[in-house]
């Protein structure tokens, strides 16, 4: 097919059709949804990081005013735990220890936050008020908060897990990396750590279940990322209910940021308490609880070894790293310290030998999963910290130390030590590109001129790779997933010829109901306010996987396509049918279906017409109909990469950090609709800042957290961050195996954002000597590094 | 929250009649501080009595050589003052300062002070400015009103209805806000009055208080310079995550030398 580019069409700044209705008030998240008869549940949580839960009297509550039911452990027996969907073994082969991870807590609580009772009423008021009737006896544990501690002696979380390890895996060469390092001119060595995020969606968890007596079907409304998901997980693991009993439903979401990937308890909890009610029951969370109860991200602690020969070539790259799974392991906790980190550890190089550690640890705090990156920012952050070490240890340029180590275009596909094929790529481009963007070369007169105003000025480089869309169902098999990983998409035809589409892609703020109408529209040649994308019901959408990983355009996108080609070939039957010719001669472009070589055709809207009004179709050899659906399972991952660069001021009087510039240079491959690209990239951006200079979740000893609040969780502000100069790359390097050339781009803000302002610091600080500042670079942090530099 | 009753007096003696009804009673201005303790379950009380109906309670007058701020003025109202842009910039750009937008709306100065939180900015510009603070019974002068965490002089029921400020001739506040809650971490109110300085330290420790040594040091010599060789002391200042005491004391001396500095 030939494209004329059009102003909806592939390739055009589109204005997010979705925008219209959110930013009037009419979106319609859950909590807006309000069913007859409904009843609200109140969870009661663990105030403690550890106990053993010696008794439970929920007498007083069950005789509260408003209240339907009080719902302990006892009253789930029949009820699975909250499973995980991924399989890691050990290097020595033993599977991942899997302790159970009850809906409400079994006799022991684990973090603070677990929840313990439901209580559901009239109102929420009413529940709440009953909550404070239950009494519950806790003996006090000793918290285990600290991961070396965990992992060296204190008292097991699990008895499934004697030492707090949930597994021990490896990935690469040890031996050739031993040597390899052994032998080197010079190793660089960090230790580091990725502090720990909380996700913080602007709309916080919110589920409604529903329950049909007459048919036995469940519904569960949820701010969810993935339904379809969802209704997998809970129907076959928790609920053990078959999915045609099963529907759920979760229609606008306001961010997910990978948190709402995953099944919670409150899902569970709701769905079945409406059965046994026979009445709708809601839960929302509060903020409070989000801290508490909503999976929270990365916490990592690293030692990274990079070997260089005397030309500045890495040799090797050695990670032992600690990552903290938090109480429960949540669903897909296991595999993002590992086959979505240990796998990136090439980054956008030739390190030849790579060795890579991980030891996933048990702690009583919060569970740790997927936030936006997942596993690729706390890689990206260790290779683009060590290798500025690197730069600065041996006196090198850190943007000539990564142009030298570089895999080269002609090098693809590239084969890395760890797994990974790298398709398409050319890195020394966007690093030439955001040099420019930056005027590195003008920045020793910035910094001799904040030098004059008492300030100390830096700039910091990262290069990232991230392995996006995951992809393919059989490799992800083989390596321990529980699911596959592609995604389906149905494309229906009315008879008036507009289109309505249904993807298992979800959209929680990416713009989906515009890229997926652009593409639609330059495929069908289908005018774009005639397609109406719809995601987030199991019962309109036949299947889906649902969004993360940055994999909606090129999973979901890839899935429409294929049906889109169907779609085609069907109306090129009808086409031909209607033309008296035959199918092969019928040529279909712009939404005009013509005999090749005639002036003769057919137009898109007859031909859905004649579709569905079949008064002379030969019915053996055509359908009538005009509808069609594709699995699409990916071969690959797709590699979007780019380059940042940041320049930050420092005030050494107060250790104050500003983010004066950031400039980003990005090669996602083809891009649908640059507007919603350069959004995303903003957000990504944004987050990554975020975790570079403010956010932590911070516990005490005793496993309490300290930052359950905005009182003390520093979220990013407009004010903390400058104006962004964020450009794609003039030299794209399309994805080879996906149809559209499309790579994902909703992540790699948050990826290579973190190291490029934590090195732009470094830099800054680097004539003190300081060689490293751990995240977030806080004030305090900042002012405590000078000072220790300064007297040291 | 829990249930209570709400009260709506339109004026002082209506609002001290609800107040002394129930020893419960709470009073609320703009409800900045009241309401989310209320929403969290912390607070539990019979009656919330509103001064939101009180008239002329937030009024900012000259008085002779003074200005009087209503308890009820709202931060963005005292920011947007014609009277303080000209006489008193300084407590303007602090109310300015304090929240966001929505905040600056509702809170009041009366309901800062009242709520005496070790955090907050008012408490600073009011011992500073060796304001007065008078309620429906006395007149309190600021230093000795302020007695601790969340603690001052007013009894149960009292009501704060004005503060009295003299006007200095030179003023400025130098706020370093807490990274995520952007209340101030350090905030230095720096006062120059004809014949004496006065220099007051909210954020840093349980509640506001004055650092006389620089206080004599800028009546001698009102420089920046004049700061550098004063060493704060760690010893009962605030130490949390976002600042521990040394950074806190260290962060003292930066301030009150950046607000010498503002005050031109
Ligand atoms: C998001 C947010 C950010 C904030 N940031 C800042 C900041 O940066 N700096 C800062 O200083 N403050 C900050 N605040 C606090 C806010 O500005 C108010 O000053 C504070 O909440 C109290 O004022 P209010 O009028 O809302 O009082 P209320 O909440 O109504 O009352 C607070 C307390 O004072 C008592 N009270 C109120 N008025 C009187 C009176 N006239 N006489 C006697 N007692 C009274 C009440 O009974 C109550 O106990 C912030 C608040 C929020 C919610």
């Amino acid at each position: 097919m030939t494209h004329q580019p059009s102003a909806t069409g592939i390739g055009a700044s589109v204005k997010r059709v979705e925008d219209l209705r959110f930013i009037r008030g009419r979106g319609r998240y859950t909590d807006d949804i309000n069913l007859p008869r409904q009843a609200y549940a109140h969870f009661l949580r663990s105030p403690h990081a550890h106990a053993r839960i010696k008794t439970i009297n929920t007498e007083k509550a069950k005789s509260a005013s408003g209240v339907v039911m009080v719902v302990t452990a006892v009253d789930l027996a029949k009820l699975g735990g909250l499973p995980c969907g991924w399989l890691i073994h050990s290097r020595d082969g033993s599977p991942m220890k899997e302790p159970k991870h009850p809906v409400l807590a079994e006799g022991t609580v684990r973090h603070v936050g677990d929840p313990v009772v439901a209580v559901i009423a009239e109102t929420v008021a009413q529940a709440r008020d009953a909550a404070e009737l239950v009494e519950i006896d806790y003996e006090a544990l000793p918290a285990v908060v600290d991961m070396a501690a965990a992992v060296s002696g204190a008292a097991p979380i699990h008895e499934a897990a004697p030492e707090n390890v949930c597994y021990d895996w490896h990935l690469g060469d040890e031996a050739a990396t031993d040597t390899a390092i052994a032998q080197a001119t010079h190793v660089a060595t960090l230790d580091l750590a990725n502090n720990r995020l909380a996700p913080n969606a602007i709309e916080p968890r919110c589920y409604i279940g529903d329950f049909n007596s007459a048919t036995g079907e469940h519904t569960l409304y949820t701010s969810s990322q993935n339904p379809h998901v969802i209704r997998l997980l809970m129907g076959a693991f928790v609920m053990q209910t078959p999915e045609h009993k099963i529907r759920v439903v979760s229609q606008d979401v306001g961010g997910g940021f990978g948190s709402k990937i995953y099944h919670y308890a409150e899902e569970a909890l709701v769905t079945w308490a409406a059965a046994q009610l026979n009445r709708p029951v809601k839960w929302t969370s509060d903020r409070s609880e989000a801290f508490l109860s909503d999976a929270q991200g990365r916490d990592h602690k690293t030692r990274v070894e990079l070997a260089l020969d005397k030309d500045g070539k890495f040799t090797a790259l050695r990670v032992r790293t600690l990552a903290n799974m938090g109480a429960y392991l949540s669903t897909f906790a296991s595999v993002i310290p590992t086959y979505l980190h240990g796998t990136l550890m090439a980054g956008n190089y030739t390190t030849p030998a790579i060795s890579v550690g991980v030891k996933a640890v048990f702690t009583n705090t919060v569970p740790v999963d997927a936030y936006r990156g997942a596993g690729r920012p706390e890689a990206t952050f260790l290779i683009e910290r060590v290798i500025d070490l690197a730069a600065q240890e041996t006196n090198r340029d850190p943007a000539e130390l990564r142009r030298l180590n570089y895999i080269k275009p002609s090098q693809f596909p590239y084969q890395t030590p760890v797994a990974l094929t790298y398709d398409t790529g050319n890195y020394e481009r966007t690093l030439d590109m955001a040099l420019a963007a930056a005027d590195y070369k003008g920045f020793a007169a910035r910094k001799a001129e904040a030098g004059s105003r008492g300030k100390l000025r830096g700039i910091g480089i990262a290069s990232y790779i991230e392995a996006c869309g995951i992809a393919p169902s059989n490799v992800a098999g083989a390596l321990g997933a529980r699911a596959g990983l592609y995604e389906c998409g149905t494309i229906r035809v009315n008879p008036t010829g507009s289109v309505t589409v249904m993807t298992g892609s979800h959209s929680h703020g990416q713009g989906h109901e515009t890229t997926f109408a652009q593409l639609i529209s330059d495929k069908l040649g289908v005018p774009f306010d005639q397609i109406d994308i719809v995601h987030g019901d199991t019962a309109r959408i036949p299947f889906g996987m649902g969004t993360y990983g940055s994999r909606s355009l090129a999973v979901g996108g890839s899935a429409l396509v294929n049906a889109a080609e169907k779609i085609v070939a069907k109306g090129k039957k009808i086409a031909a049918h209607m033309l008296e010719v035959s199918e092969e001669d019928v040529e279909f472009d712009a939404g005009i279906f013509k005999v090749a070589g005639t002036d003769r055709q057919k137009n898109f809207g007859e031909v859905a017409f004649q579709a569905y009004v079949p008064h002379n179709f030969p019915l053996e050899t055509l359908e009538p109909g005009l509808e069609e659906t594709a699995f699409y399972d990916p071969k690959n991952f797709t590699y979007p990469a780019g380059v940042y660069v940041c320049e930050v001021e420092v005030d050494p009087d107060t250790g104050v950090v500003r983010v004066e510039k950031f400039c980003a240079a990005d090669d996602f491959g083809k891009i649908i609709n640059p507007m919603i690209v350069e959004g995303q990239v903003h957000g990504g951006l944004a987050q990554g800042i975020g975790q570079a200079l403010l956010e932590h979740c911070v516990y005490d000893g005793d496993g309490q957290l300290i930052t359950g609040s905005y009182m003390d969780y520093a979220m990013p502000r407009a004010d903390n961050l400058p104006t962004f100069q964020v450009e794609t790359t003039d030299q794209p390097t399309p994805c080879i195996h996906n149809p559209l050339g499309v790579k994902g781009c909703g992540e790699a803000g948050a990826i290579g954002s973190p190291p490029a302002v934590i090195n732009a610091i470094v830099n800054a600080l680097a004539d003190l000597g300081v060689t490293h500042i751990d995240m977030p670079a806080t004030p305090q942090t900042v002012w405590r590094a000078i000072q220790s530099a300064r007297n040291g | 929250m829990y249930d209570f009753q709400y009260a709506r007096p339109a004026n002082i003696v209506e609002a001290r009649a609800a107040l002394s009804g129930s020893n419960e009673a709470v009073l609320m201005a703009g409800g900045q501080t009241l309401i989310p303790t209320l929403k969290q379950r912390l607070r539990k009380p019979s009656v919330v009595v509103d001064l939101g109906s009180v008239r002329n309670l937030g009024e900012v007058q000259i008085m002779k050589d003074k200005i009087m701020i209503g308890a009820m003025a709202t931060h963005a109202n005292v920011a947007a003052s014609p009277i303080l842009a000209k006489r008193l910039p300084a407590l303007a750009a602090l109310a300015g300062g304090i929240g966001d937008p929505h905040v600056r709306a509702r809170g009041t100065i009366g309901g800062s002070i009242a709520n005496a939180d070790p955090a907050a900015d008012y408490p600073a510009a009011v011992v500073a400015l060796n304001a007065d603070i008078v309620t429906d019974r006395r007149t309190t002068a600021a230093d000795s009103f302020f007695k601790g965490l969340f603690e001052t002089t007013l009894a149960r029921d009292e009501i704060v209805t004005s503060i009295h400020i003299k006007v200095p001739e030179k003023a400025a506040y130098a706020k370093f806000p807490n990274p995520a809650s952007r209340f101030a971490l350090v905030g230095v109110f720096v006062a120059k009055f004809k014949d004496n300085v006065r220099v007051a330290v909210t954020g840093a420790g349980p509640s506001v208080f004055r650092l006389p040594d620089m206080e004599k040091a800028l009546a001698q010599s009102f420089t920046p310079d004049a700061l550098v060789d004063i060493a704060v002391s760690p010893d009962r200042l605030n130490s949390d995550i976002h600042a521990a005491a040394d950074y806190r004391a260290h962060l003292i001396g930066v301030m009150a030398r950046r607000a010498v500095a503002a005050c031109g």
